[in-house]
């Protein structure tokens, strides 16, 4: 398969007056045509930054790309010309974005909202054949093709939720950047979300980048799982690597022994001890180490390099690899 | 949206009974004889008490203001106690002089305040944003009928190019306007800038950015008619407050303008000027605000959709 997203290295920054936030650190990622991949990682581990970063809608001013590589296609994206980023956002990249309240215009009809990509990208297609489209994807998103000159505040949050499907799909991109797409919705809204976006994912081959923290979610729909924390992707592999597999990072196993399991009597939850560090004034070395119940003199003072363990199962910590002495689990 | 309209101009009637009530009570209980400030302190009391009788301020209160509102109702606001003129004449005559400084002054307000306000936004911490702020932080400041005796000093008596006082031609209009423009101006660049400010940054825009919109595209198609929501509505605010409120400016242009007329009407208690005059700009500023309301449901269909249900 091709590589479609070859991320490297990638640093972002939220810098202020009073502050920086260091959001994304070092991340590596590749991502083949028409593959999906589950992003996973508690608020505020750097998803939505690295989401952002890749379609260059990072919050302008605030928010900067300091160091790294972002290839689509090919063709580098940190750093590029405006004319080639414009062409590529909405068009071959696309986003859904969290919280479909309010990520429409309040005063544009929603046909106005979906065919704006299209003005902006389908420059050959005339008026009709861009509204004949609209209505396609309205349909194809369950949305009664007659309610496209309609406004997004008479719509209920989960078709707002399909309108916002209907927009970053409407030119057909190669990579969907799906930012918690069914967070902010009811659970049978969230199944016929889900079940629409896999169906687009077969007829349309699009790759897609799911952000999300539910583990369910992803079991559902991704091939392969990047787990991030502290704006690191501490673990990648394939669904079957990151959900069967026995060799993990600690938090990776924090993460999944955290959820209840419904056959055996507890009377406690068993979260992960402590928080997610202060991005502002991340710890040296491992980013887990404070809260890693496998923590030695290494994690505190180095970083550790990713470790292939084949297969593309890739783990960010001293307990595997070449290092001499450690744990080993 | 006609049933709207006719809604909004029946809910004007308790109003403005609610309006003439106050402002007669205010007029006839306060302390302070309408035929003594008349006549002057060196009359006799026989004419004092003529006079009190003519005008029927030696009836119960009730019975006056129902006299008044009878007379209302068919369309007769009166006659002034003070010059015999019919009331709609004597406020007739001001009126165009008002309503001129109004309109310009507005005009000019929203002409430059808002366009700088949005540029003023889209360039934040530039050069061009300090300066329109910092400028609209000074005019803000700076007393209106101050800035108006510096202007008349410039441009009347030091490059004698602008009359200073009168109503005359169309030139004495110039520097009262934009006296009168400047102090609102500076408010109103200053919250188009802030409501641009905060568009913006919100979701959609970032989505907009997403599809590929260029700059131009996302100010121009996306963020401004969001924020200007907030900025109409200030406008018409600005416009009903300059009916009843250039009373300095007309005093510092010698200009004979409303506001002046029910200033001096108050000194001497010339109820029936008064009450006209202030029932006149409680119509316009009701007028205003209906404006408004229908200038919002064209630009937003949230608002368009509550108006029809």
């Amino acid at each position: 398969m091709n590589e479609l997203l070859q991320i490297k290295n990638l640093h972002v920054v939220y810098q202020t007056d009073e502050e920086t936030v260091y959001a994304v650190n070092g991340v590596d990622l590749n991502l083949s045509e028409g593959e999906t991949l589950g992003l996973v990682g508690e608020t505020g581990a750097g998803k939505t930054t690295l989401a952002l970063s890749i379609l260059n809608i990072l919050p302008p001013k605030v928010g900067k790309i300091t160091e790294g590589s972002i290839l689509f296609e090919g063709e580098e994206l940190v750093g590029a010309n405006e004319k080639l980023i414009r062409e590529i956002q909405g068009n071959k990249i696309a986003m859904i974005f969290q919280d479909p309240m309010t990520s429409l215009n309040p005063l544009l009809t929603i046909e106005d909202q979906i065919g704006e990509a299209l003005l902006l990208h389908r420059k050959e297609l005339s008026k009709d054949e861009i509204s004949q489209r609209v209505e396609e994807m309205l349909k194809m998103v369950g949305i009664p093709p007659e309610r496209k000159k309609e406004y997004p505040h008479q719509f209920s949050g989960g078709m707002k939720q399909r309108v916002v499907i209907a927009i970053s799909l409407a030119c057909e991109p190669k990579l969907l950047l799906a930012d918690e797409p069914t967070t902010a919705l009811d659970v049978t809204i969230q199944a016929q979300v889900l079940h629409m976006m896999n169906q687009l994912k077969k007829e349309l081959k699009t790759a897609m980048i799911l952000i999300t923290h539910d583990l369910g979610v992803v079991a559902e729909i991704c091939e392969k799982v990047g787990i991030m924390y502290a704006g690191e992707i501490i673990e990648v592999g394939s669904l079957e690597d990151i959900f069967k597999g026995k060799d993990h990072h600690p938090y990776t196993k924090g993460l999944f022994g955290s959820i209840p399991d419904l056959n055996s009597d507890v009377s406690r939850l068993s979260p992960i001890d402590g928080l997610m560090p202060d991005p502002s004034a991340l710890p040296e070395g491992c980013k887990f180490h404070p809260r890693c119940p496998n923590c030695w003199e290494m994690c505190k003072t180095t970083v550790p390099e990713y470790v292939d363990l084949g297969n593309g199962h890739k783990i960010r910590c001293h307990l595997f690899g070449n290092q001499n002495g450690g744990g080993g689990i | 949206m006609l049933k709207f309209i006719g809604k909004r101009l029946l809910m004007m009637i308790p109003v403005l009974i609610g309006i003439s009530f106050i402002i007669f009570a205010i007029m006839s209980l306060t302390p302070g004889d309408p035929a003594r400030l008349i006549l002057g302190e060196y009359v006799e009391d026989e004419a004092i008490q003529a006079m009190r009788d003519e005008l029927g301020l030696n009836d119960p209160f009730f019975q006056r203001y129902f006299d008044y509102m009878a007379g209302l109702i068919h369309g007769d606001f009166g006659v002034s106690w003070v010059s015999d003129l019919p009331v709609l004449e004597e406020i007739g005559s001001r009126i165009p002089t008002t309503l001129t400084l109004a309109f310009i002054a507005t005009a000019i307000m929203t002409i430059v305040g808002v366009p700088l306000g949005i540029v003023s936004a889209v360039k934040q911490y530039s050069f061009l944003d300090t300066l329109c702020v910092f400028s609209a932080f000074i005019l803000a400041s700076v007393p209106s009928f101050w800035l108006g005796l510096l202007l008349v000093l410039l441009f009347s008596l030091t490059l004698n190019i602008l009359p200073a006082t009168g109503v005359d031609s169309w030139q004495n209009f110039i520097l009262p306007c934009i006296t009168l423009a400047s102090v609102m101006m500076a408010s109103l660049l200053r919250m188009t800038r802030s409501s641009m400010l905060e568009v913006v940054r919100q979701d959609y825009i970032r989505t907009a950015r997403a599809k590929g919109a260029d700059e131009k595209r996302v100010i121009f198609h996306h963020a401004i008619r969001n924020a200007l929501l907030p900025v109409v509505t200030l406008v018409g605010l600005n416009f009903g407050n300059l009916m009843g409120g250039t009373i300095i400016i007309e005093n510092v242009f010698a200009m004979p303008g409303l506001g002046t007329l029910i200033l001096n009407s108050l000194y001497v208690k010339n109820t029936p000027v008064v009450m006209g005059g202030i029932l006149f700009i409680a119509v316009c500023i009701s007028i205003v605000n209906l404006l408004i309301d229908i200038t919002y449901s064209f630009i937003d269909p949230r608002v368009r959709d509550r108006l029809k249900g």
